[in-house]
């Protein structure tokens, strides 16, 4: 008897080792980093089926995008264990591969079965891979955004609007399908009284301690015929990147803020034109397109009240900044095998579907193919559009030097009024010039 | 009994002990109390003065470790001294450090020679007047953007009320003739309690017996002021205007909260400019060559000061 019970108990806790044995002792405690904003907070929740299916615990570091870079780009070259998963902007790439802040990805993708065909093609480069256009992978593409445009659908059906655009520009007061057409309608709401309260045009990336008025100048930029470098020749910038077309982008976002935005409004970026435009501020905002879902639900500008638009086109085409991140796992991390069980599980079509429907945007084909995506939300459409037209900043691993002189190049053109639209662009090929020499490439 | 013990002591170990470190100089235990202070001092403060000083004739960039670092000899140098960006970030700190300078020792003067006077209600103003520069620069930047908002703001409000001028029709932080303005006007606003209080201070230490004399002999008030109370007066502000020069020389916080450096690089002073350098492009060889530049700037500029300020107290 007393050795029948003693076989048991032994027969129990083999059974106990060898199912939870193995969870509980690979359990984790696994730390994401990214920027603290609506999406992060999604993620927050999603993330709570994969700590329930895998027995691991998710904390959470998230930075206000001002810092966000600055932070985070300590930590990596530091080399620092805080972060496990690093949903890092899509710039840093290169440089966290060449670093190796990140770790390759080919094996395992190979080795899950995860396709990056499976992927929104533009997402894959811009999120994923370094050198650009080779098969190297160091990120899951993890969040689709790009740079659209929100409107006051309710002030612009309204009929005594309607009635007067159309008189003075011969077309209806509607969505613009160019940049011409949207400074129209933003000068035609500057400075109007709507409901007894002055409004204003429209809210645009002005900001310059990161990287906001880049972000937002491009905008207009690429829509003119700007271009980062000489296609058949990499790192030729003359006439590329100050070419006539360039010129004439950048004194349009110039002629654009001059004419049609908020006063004050000379340092805003991201969440300034959320206040502006949820304010009733403004008629139109610029800005990334992961706000869309915020504005969707809020009582003031939601249910209906707002429309949505890609970039518009120019003369040189239509094209719109690439936002968005990619998830790494940190070559510092101690955990790196339980960082890519996460990846296993978010690249899941059922979690990315999931990923959408709680405001995330997925990256996926499956999701943003199925028939019923468009309709989904009243921006999923624009969102689709906008993701097929999108261009990105260098994401050289010197991406950080090259962005700070086109800050400031271009806000002491456009903000600060200082020379010409030629003599910034010259000074941002100057700069850049220095920087590829530094780097040894030029 | 008492002998027995001293024998006792002398013999043990820790008699022994006590011995030896009575056998000790001064000036070999001063070395021993002072040495760990020096080592923390060389540790925290001198070595990285000579790492900085060695990364400056260096390419080296902190988020490049991978990259071979070469010495570069005096081309940081070269490229700082002939950069007219970097001049145009010097002259709006001069402009910023001699106007901030101006309007606190003439405010703060007369500030404190107002509250010198017995007056009711004397000690509840000074603790008003001081209360700004107990406040964290960061939370000062943050909330006077919000005063300088042209649309809510108060201070376009009030200006707008006395010129009879739309609020909204100026940006104090956004316009290019305006911003340099802002940032002075608030750093004024919260640093002019200082140097009161220093002036307060070479104030009262003035003895009362001077002008009692002065009185004596009719001296007017004007010439007591001119010739007792600004010369007694003179040490105390020159030491206040060393301390608001150093410490406006290297001023960060407060404009990066309120302007950020713009619009453009309008209010982009030195220390914001480095910081760009150092963090945000990650030219740590440049940027170490910039340090010491303005390192070696501001330590001469306070060493010749210094010397004039021994002068005037040694009169």
């Amino acid at each position: 008897m007393k050795s029948k019970l003693m076989k048991s108990v032994i027969g129990i806790g083999a059974l106990a080792a060898s199912t939870l044995g193995p969870s509980s002792a690979q359990a984790e405690d696994l730390t994401l980093c990214w920027a603290a904003w609506d999406p992060a907070n999604a993620l927050v929740e999603l993330s709570k089926d994969f700590e329930s299916q895998s027995g691991h615990n998710m904390s959470f570091e998230f930075v206000p995008w001002p810092n966000f870079a600055d932070r985070m780009l300590n930590e990596l070259n530091s080399g620092g264990q805080l972060c496990d998963l690093m949903i890092g902007d899509s710039q840093w790439i290169g440089g966290a591969a060449e670093n190796g802040h990140y770790i390759k990805m080919n094996d395992f993708f190979e080795k899950e079965g995860i396709d990056m065909a499976d992927f929104i093609p533009a997402t894959v480069t811009g999120y994923s891979e370094w050198p650009k256009g080779t098969p190297n992978y160091w990120a899951l593409p993890a969040f689709g955004d790009v740079v659209g445009w929100t409107y006051r659908k309710d002030w612009f059906d309204r009929p005594e609007l309607q009635a007067e655009f159309k008189e003075k520009h011969g077309r209806a007061l509607d969505a613009p399908k160019t940049l011409e057409e949207l400074k129209q309608i933003a000068e035609f709401f500057q400075e109007r009284e709507i409901d007894g309260k002055k409004v204003y045009g429209a809210s645009i990336y002005t900001e310059r301690g990161s990287e906001g008025i880049t972000m937002g100048v491009t905008n207009a930029l690429y829509n003119y015929g700007f271009q980062y470098e000489n296609p058949e020749k990499p790192y030729e910038l003359e006439g590329f990147v100050n070419s006539e077309g360039a010129v004439a982008g950048l004194e349009f976002y110039k002629a654009l803020y001059d004419c049609c935005v908020p006063p004050g409004s000379s340092d805003w970026y991201m969440s300034e034109n959320i206040d502006a435009f949820k304010s009733g501020q403004v008629a139109m905002q610029m800005n990334f397109a992961f706000i869309w879902p915020g504005v969707e639900s809020d009582p003031n500008v939601g249910g209906g009240k707002s429309g949505y638009f890609p970039n518009p086109a120019g003369p040189g085409g239509q094209f719109a900044q690439l936002g968005g991140q990619g998830i790494s796992v940190v070559a510092y991390s101690e955990k790196q095998d339980a960082a890519l069980e996460y990846i296993k599980w978010f690249a899941q079509p059922e979690v990315q579907k999931k990923w959408w429907e709680s405001g995330g945007y997925s990256a996926l084909s499956a999701v943003v193919d199925d028939p019923g995506f468009a309709s989904s939300q009243p921006y999923a459409q624009t969102f689709l559009d906008s993701m097929a037209i999108v261009k990105d900043f260098w994401a050289e691993p010197a991406y950080a030097s090259l962005l700070q002189p086109m800050q400031s190049r271009i806000h002491n053109y456009v903000i600060a009024g200082q020379g010409t639209a030629k003599e910034a662009l010259d000074g941002m090929v100057k700069d850049w010039n220095e920087v590829f020499e530094d780097e040894g490439i030029k | 009994m008492s002998e027995e013990t001293n024998t006792q002591s002398k013999q043990s170990p820790s008699g022994n002990r006590l011995s030896k470190v009575r056998g000790l100089s001064d000036r070999a235990i001063a070395w021993i109390f002072i040495s760990p202070t020096i080592l923390i001092l060389l540790a925290i403060n001198i070595f990285p003065l000579i790492w900085t000083v060695y990364l400056s004739f260096t390419n080296y960039r902190v988020n490049r470790p991978n990259k071979e670092v070469e010495f570069v000899g005096l081309r940081n140098y070269e490229r700082i001294l002939s950069d007219s960006d970097i001049w145009i970030t010097m002259q709006a700190t001069a402009h910023f450090l001699i106007w901030t300078i101006i309007l606190q020792v003439v405010i703060g003067f007369t500030l404190a020679y107002l509250i010198n006077k017995k007056f009711k209600g004397n000690d509840l103003w000074t603790t008003i007047i001081v209360l700004p520069m107990m406040l964290s620069p960061a939370v000062v930047g943050n909330f006077w953007t919000f005063l300088y908002q042209p649309q809510i703001g108060l201070f376009n409000y009030v200006v707008g009320f006395v010129s009879g001028a739309d609020p909204s029709s100026f940006s104090m932080i956004g316009d290019v003739a305006l911003a340099p303005w802002s940032i002075v006007i608030v750093d004024t606003w919260m640093w002019t309690p200082f140097v009161m209080l220093i002036c307060l201070a070479g104030l009262r230490s003035i003895p009362d017996s001077i002008y009692e004399a002065a009185e004596c002999d009719r001296a007017s008030k004007w010439r007591q002021f001119w010739t007792i109370t600004i010369p007694m007066v003179l040490p105390f502000l020159m030491l206040a205007v060393l301390f608001r020069g150093i410490e406006n020389f290297k001023m960060f916080d407060l404009v990066v909260q309120l302007t950020g450096g713009g619009p453009g690089s309008i209010t982009e002073l030195t220390s914001i400019n480095l910081k760009r350098e150092a963090f945000e492009k990650w030219r740590t060889g440049y940027a170490s060559a910039y340090a010491v530049i303005l390192f070696v700037s501001i330590f001469g500029i306070a060493s010749i000061y210094v010397k004039a300020l021994n002068k005037v107290k040694s009169r």
